[in-house]
């Protein structure tokens, strides 16, 4: 395979090196620039089979045991606190961290650690401020807890309208970026790769619901953590696991030498980073598919369990990537035993240094091309595996969140003012799991050649400025009213939105235009500020009949949100 | 409000609850947000600090600067739930057994 093809290097690793601050830097590397496809991989087309086949099996299985509501949307409530906190692991390591972090660190080494951290940072909040009050409040969605006492119809339509924003953003760059991936390691056409996605998506949600989603998660979640693990471990022991020594041979062989081992221009100046710090932080705790996991578990305590775990899976998972990052540079970079660059387009000139470019696939490619050098044939197929597995679970765990924004907030509680039975209501999800699936191949195909990696930053600002803030302050303030939330909400939305299109990452790499209106990559630091500052401005100047109520009722809310008296329990089975 | 609730309004172990889970809670939050802006602001200012190499090797300071924030978060969560889990669940579970 990797003597027919040569591809045209991506060039935004490079670009996020030379200073650009978006959450989707390291993405645009997994999914931008052109891509050829490459020569059949079947020694990974036989793993991915084999994953597919085990897990159609368990959403068989998982079929058999989802007959009621509570079932399909929140398994239910029997996942315990070990296996949720591997789900929201397996949710949240998407493909583009796994290969677009280790590529991050292939090409500036200590930056890619920077993001890394950014991206962990916002568990422990989610933990102290958000998992057990959601718990004991809600029952499958976020909008649950956020309209808890508030006006059903408003606060339900602008709670689905960010969920929906959320995951349809995040959903087309996982898309583009699984035809683009897939075409890479396995041979595929994209638009094949595409499809298969969206169909067996499709099949885990409709008919295995929330049980057949977590244990996607689950599994593919431990292939991911083992694989990495092992690479992390093989590249170790050949230093005498000293990183010292393996530092030392990076630096060497790196052209930025000893720069990699210290910050680069990934963050320059301090109101981006602080801006991005914010959208990552609160975007992680307003992430819909996200929130939703919190319903699997029965109670408040097994909720709490499965933030320390993610947060334990997820952290070491990046340490490992850094890890892998370095092992890229000196399986890539360093001449291997023969004194040959088996990754390498063109061998560097006598006494000159490795060109990073030049790597076959792009520096995506990176983390891949380490798995080849320290597995063989056998183990490259099975990271293949891994990395397509991967992205399914991510876009199944999105499609039930989007699903669930339609058809228990829109439809049974806006459409149906709470009336709809239980089967219409698991039928609307399920017919419009289908619709995002099928919208999501039409827009992965549609969007092929555009740059979406701004996608999944859009997504991340959205949940931490419409989400986050009106749940929050439902939980926390008992003077927010029901026009405080939707006025600020809409602010914090829209103006995430707006700003991030009048940004250098939309207006100018995007449009094409030559300068931003808007100074900032990320509109974080603004919108977020918005969203809280218009919450509390149009609550305290609300002095309606419905306001009065609204504050009487926080006492209720609140006994229920600090003991669990009346919490939604787990189903029997 | 139903009775149960107005029970636990009024035992004096919901507000030692609340007030001890809440204090507890943003205290944590907020080393968080010291720690990760700390680490921000350090790569942003500081970057020759998070260059210097440690003793004669090439390991910088960064690496372990990196390294703690990524652990810290983790062993953060884990002083939570292990509190939360053990006193503040026994604590509720009297206030919610004693309001029956």
């Amino acid at each position: 395979m990797r003597a027919t093809t040569r591809l045209a290097a991506p060039v935004a690793a490079v670009a996020a090196a030379a200073g650009a601050l978006v959450p989707t830097t390291v993405l645009a590397d997994a999914i931008g620039g052109a891509v050829q496809k490459q020569a059949t991989n079947w020694s990974a087309i036989l793993m991915f089979l084999a994953f597919v086949l085990f897990t159609l099996g368990i959403t068989y299985w998982a079929a058999r045991r989802t007959k009621s509501a509570k079932d399909f949307y929140a398994a239910g409530g029997g996942i315990t606190g070990f296996q949720n906190g591997l789900a929201i692991a397996g949710d949240y390591m998407s493909a583009a961290s796994f290969l677009g972090i280790a590529g991050l660190v292939y090409a500036s080494g200590f930056d890619g650690l920077i993001y890394s951290v950014g991206w962990l940072v916002g568990w422990p909040i989610v933990l102290f401020l958000v998992a057990e009050r959601l718990r004991n409040l809600g029952k499958y969605t976020f909008a649950d807890v956020a309209s808890y006492r508030f006006k059903q119809t408003p606060i339900r339509s602008l709670s689905a309208c960010g969920s929906l924003a959320t995951v349809t953003f995040y959903l087309i760059a996982q898309m583009v970026g699984a035809g683009k991936l897939i075409q890479l390691l396995f041979g595929l056409d994209y638009m094949v790769a595409v499809i298969i996605v969206g169909v067996l998506m499709i099949g885990y949600v409709t008919f295995g619901g929330m049980l057949a989603t977590t244990w996607v998660q689950i599994i593919k979640a431990v292939m991911l953590l083992s694989g990495a693990s092992f690479m992390a471990f093989m590249i170790l022991a050949k230093f005498g696991f000293s990183p010292e020594a393996m530092f030392k041979a990076a630096v060497e062989a790196h052209p930025k030498g000893l720069a990699i081992m210290s910050p680069g221009a990934l963050v320059t100046d301090p109101v981006s980073a602080i801006s991005l710090g914010m959208a990552l932080m609160f975007g992680t705790a307003g992430l819909p598919h996200i929130l939703m996991r919190f319903f699997t578990v029965a109670d408040a305590k097994e909720a709490r369990k499965s933030v320390f775990y993610a947060t334990g899976f997820i952290g070491y998972f990046y340490i490992l990537t850094f890890i892998i990052g370095f092992g890229a540079i000196l399986m890539i970079l360093a001449p291997d035993a023969n004194g040959a660059y088996p990754f390498l387009t063109a061998a560097p000139a006598a006494g000159a240094k490795a060109v990073i470019a030049n790597v076959i696939g792009g520096t995506n490619m990176a983390a891949i091309h380490t798995a080849h050098a320290v597995g063989g044939d056998l183990f490259y197929g099975f990271i293949s595996a891994v990395a397509f597995a991967t992205i399914l679970a991510v876009v199944a765990g999105l499609t039930l969140a989007g699903a669930s924004a339609v058809s228990h907030d829109l439809y049974a509680s806006v459409f149906a003012k709470g009336r709809a039975n239980e089967a219409d209501e698991i039928r609307v999800s399920k017919i419009t799991t289908v619709a995002i699936g099928i919208l999501s191949i039409v827009l992965g195909i549609a969007f092929e050649n555009q740059n979406v990696a701004f996608m999944v930053g859009l997504a991340f600002v959205i949940a931490a400025s419409a989400n986050f803030p009106i749940l929050l302050m439902s939980m926390f303030w008992g003077k927010m009213t029901t026009r405080g939330a939707v006025l600020g909400g809409g602010l914090g939305l829209v103006s995430a939105i707006v700003l991030l299109v009048l940004g250098p990452t939309v207006w100018k790499a995007v449009l094409g235009n030559p300068t931003a209106i808007f100074p900032y990559d990320n509109p974080g630091l603004f919108s977020i500020l918005l969203s809280f500052a218009g919450i509390w401005f149009f609550s305290i100047t609300d002095n309606s009949e419905q306001a009065q109520k609204e504050r009487r009722d926080f006492e209720a809310q609140y006994i229920r949100s600090q003991t669990g008296l009346g919490a939604e329990g787990a189903s029997a089975h | 409000m139903s009775q149960s609730a107005q029970r636990i309004v009024n035992n004096p172990k919901f507000q030692e609850l609340v007030a001890k889970r809440s204090a507890f809670a943003w205290t944590l939050s907020i080393a968080m947000l010291v720690i990760y802006f700390g680490f921000i602001l350090l790569v942003a200012f500081g970057k020759s600090f998070l260059g210097t190499p440690i003793g004669s090797g090439v390991t910088t300071w960064g690496i372990p600067v990196g390294v703690f924030t990524i652990v810290s978060a983790f062993i953060l969560t884990g002083i939570y739930v292990h509190r939360a889990n053990g006193e503040f669940d026994e604590l509720n579970r009297q206030i919610l057994e004693e309001s029956k």
